[in-house]
């Protein structure tokens, strides 16, 4: 083995951190950046500076590297390419030997891949596009709680989305009237209401009074209707303590859902409220408020295909998605490859879906996607055929805003979604067909009726099979 | 805009109870339910009914009907099975559902008889 010896002083990255002939292990944690330079800094150097910003490297070199073996823990660049139609900016690859991590810990990956590397100066910017989680580090973790299986088996609900509902005004509600909210929604036909993510314990209404209400609430329209409910708890807290304070107490009173906001809250603390919901038989919702602020800038960043891979493994069974319905077509297909990363076991490399990577989570639980936000039953047949069943779709105003109340709102929704179902099991294409399934549906359902007139219908134009190969932005 | 209407439930009227998947719509027909237990064998999946008094609606576990229908791929045979189960079982709901063997949970499950209400 050759000695090397110490030379002070400032050395390019690229001669240490670049190596294009780097044969991955099966056990590198993977890492896809788009990069965007200063001007007149070369590429490799760029992405070798990454690489080494973000694993062993500094600025200068010092001697104390030399006590340890760099060629063991080092990141390397090992591939770059062009960004299809953007000149400033370019993929670089970097692979990340295991041993830099702590095992289980998404805490740790993150303070390396996203840390000090994105405030570089020799970047005008950076985004995280995309991670490889080798096997090997996907089974230190503890993954989601219960996982899809078992939450349709805990809630008794099969071959079918679950439905749900955000409860409105988001803040000002005392905890009885909220309840109220609640029961009306549970009553009618939803499987779920939720705690809106700025509910947590104010003034106007504690935390206690809130899930003691809304307890009896689940408990009575489980009685009413014979069907299992459940209300996402919010239990997202200023510290841990209070934290697990409130899900003891969610937990006490049988309740089988609690929520927790996992960027704002951070993962350390999701990470331990996973581990807490998988020994207590709880099931575990998750927010993610704070992510458009990481996620929506194409050229800096976190991309959210790597933030809901990091929340499959700190642990949580349903993850806000987005609708697709109502957005540009384009943005179909990456909202289809991250569904997929959050529920699926294996997922092969797709760059017409922007996933950079093959992705093998082996046992690991999947995740429900949750579809909310600005969708009514018009929208339906679109999300049935988008989302499967593996998913929870989310109706706040599509149930609050209806005429007759929560409960025939609710309704409406249920008769919506199982008349949606039940079209798509007997061969129909839903996309084509949706105004005449709801139509047929509203013959029986007052409810659904008067919902469709309510709400503007939207067109079915769309073709059943997706054009999903637009090309990659 | 037509006239608010109240909504019609009460803990103390069974017509208010439901049976989870599809119960909020009509009761099938038979030719509705042919064309469920059709998407069924499409899927792959194991057949099974499944039956119980309708005062234990909500238990996890109803009475099976035989053993599930391993590699049935005869609608008609399913079909049969259900109908047995129903006129054995006249005043119970009775449910078909599918085990999916891979994903070790059931594919979908629903109730296709409805029973006397409590």
């Amino acid at each position: 083995m050759a000695v090397k010896t110490y030379n002070a002083g400032v050395k390019e990255y690229r001669q240490t951190y670049w190596e294009p002939e780097y044969k991955i292990q099966d056990t590198d944690i993977l890492a896809c950046f788009k990069i965007t330079p200063q001007a007149g800094v070369g590429r490799e150097e760029v992405a070798a500076a990454v690489a080494a910003e973000s694993s062993t490297g500094t600025w200068t070199t010092v001697w104390t590297d030399l006590l340890t073996d760099l060629d063991h823990y080092k990141g390397r660049a090992y591939r770059i390419e062009d960004v299809p139609g953007d000149d400033t900016c370019f993929y670089a690859f970097v692979a990340y030997p295991i041993d830099l991590f702590e095992e289980g810990s998404v805490v740790n990956v993150f303070t390396s891949l996203v840390g000090n590397v994105f405030g570089f100066k020799a970047l005008r910017a950076l985004r995280l596009e995309d991670v490889r989680f080798p096997i090997a580090y996907v089974k230190t973790c503890g993954g989601p709680p219960q996982g899809i299986q078992v939450e349709r088996d805990i809630l008794n609900k099969y071959g079918r989305p679950l439905l749900g509902c955000t409860i409105k005004p988001k803040l000002g509600l005392s905890a009885k009237n909220y309840g109220r909210a609640v029961y009306e929604c549970l009553r009618g036909g939803l499987d779920l209401t939720k705690d809106d993510e700025n509910i947590n314990s104010q003034p106007f209404m504690r935390w206690r009074a809130r899930f003691d209400f809304v307890q009896e609430a689940i408990e009575k329209a489980e009685r009413e209707t014979g069907e299992r409910k459940g209300h996402y708890m919010n239990v997202t807290a200023p510290t841990p303590e209070e934290m697990y304070k409130r899900a003891e107490h969610a937990k006490s009173l049988g309740t089988p859902i609690i929520m927790h906001d996992y960027l704002t809250g951070g993962f350390c603390a999701n990470t331990g409220l996973a581990n807490w919901c998988r020994d207590n038989g709880m099931l575990l919702h998750i927010h993610r408020a704070m992510h458009a602020v990481i996620d929506r800038n194409p050229h800096h960043g976190i991309h959210f295909r790597v933030l809901a891979k990091a929340l499959r493994l700190s642990g949580g069974d349903h993850l806000h998605s987005g609708t697709v319905v109502g957005k540009l077509e384009g943005d179909r297909a990456p909202t289809l490859g991250f569904v997929d990363l959050m529920r699926d076991s294996f997922i092969k490399e797709d760059r017409s879906r922007g996933i950079f990577f093959d992705q093998d989570w082996g046992s690991m639980p999947g995740v429900f996607p949750v579809a909310s936000g600005g969708i009514h039953v018009w929208h339906m047949p679109a999300l049935v055929n988008i989302f499967g069943d593996d998913a929870c779709l989310q109706f706040g105003g599509g149930t609050l805003g209806h005429p007759w109340g929560n409960a025939a709102g609710a309704a409406a929704n249920r008769v919506a979604l199982e008349a949606c179902v039940e079209a798509r099991n007997a061969g129909r294409e839903l996309e084509k067909e949706g105004k005449d399934i709801l139509t047929k549906a509203a013959n029986s359902s007052p409810e659904l009726k008067i919902a469709m007139e309510t709400w503007k219908e939207i067109r079915f134009e769309f073709d059943t099979v997706d054009k999903l190969d637009v090309a990659h932005k | 805009m037509s006239e608010m209407q109240d909504y019609k439930s009460r803990v103390s009227d069974p017509a208010s109870r439901k049976f989870e998947t599809f119960s909020y719509l009509p009761a099938m027909s038979a030719e509705q339910i042919r064309k469920q237990v059709e998407y069924i064998v499409k899927k792959g999946w194991n057949p099974a009914i499944e039956h119980t008094e309708p005062e234990h609606l909500m238990d996890n576990y109803w009475y099976m009907w035989k053993l599930p229908m391993f590699g049935e791929t005869n609608v008609d045979a399913v079909i049969k099975e259900a109908e047995a189960c129903h006129k054995a079982n006249p005043n119970n709901h009775v449910r078909l559902l599918a085990y999916d063997n891979f994903k070790q949970s059931q594919g979908t499950n629903m109730v296709i008889f409805r029973g006397k209400t409590v």
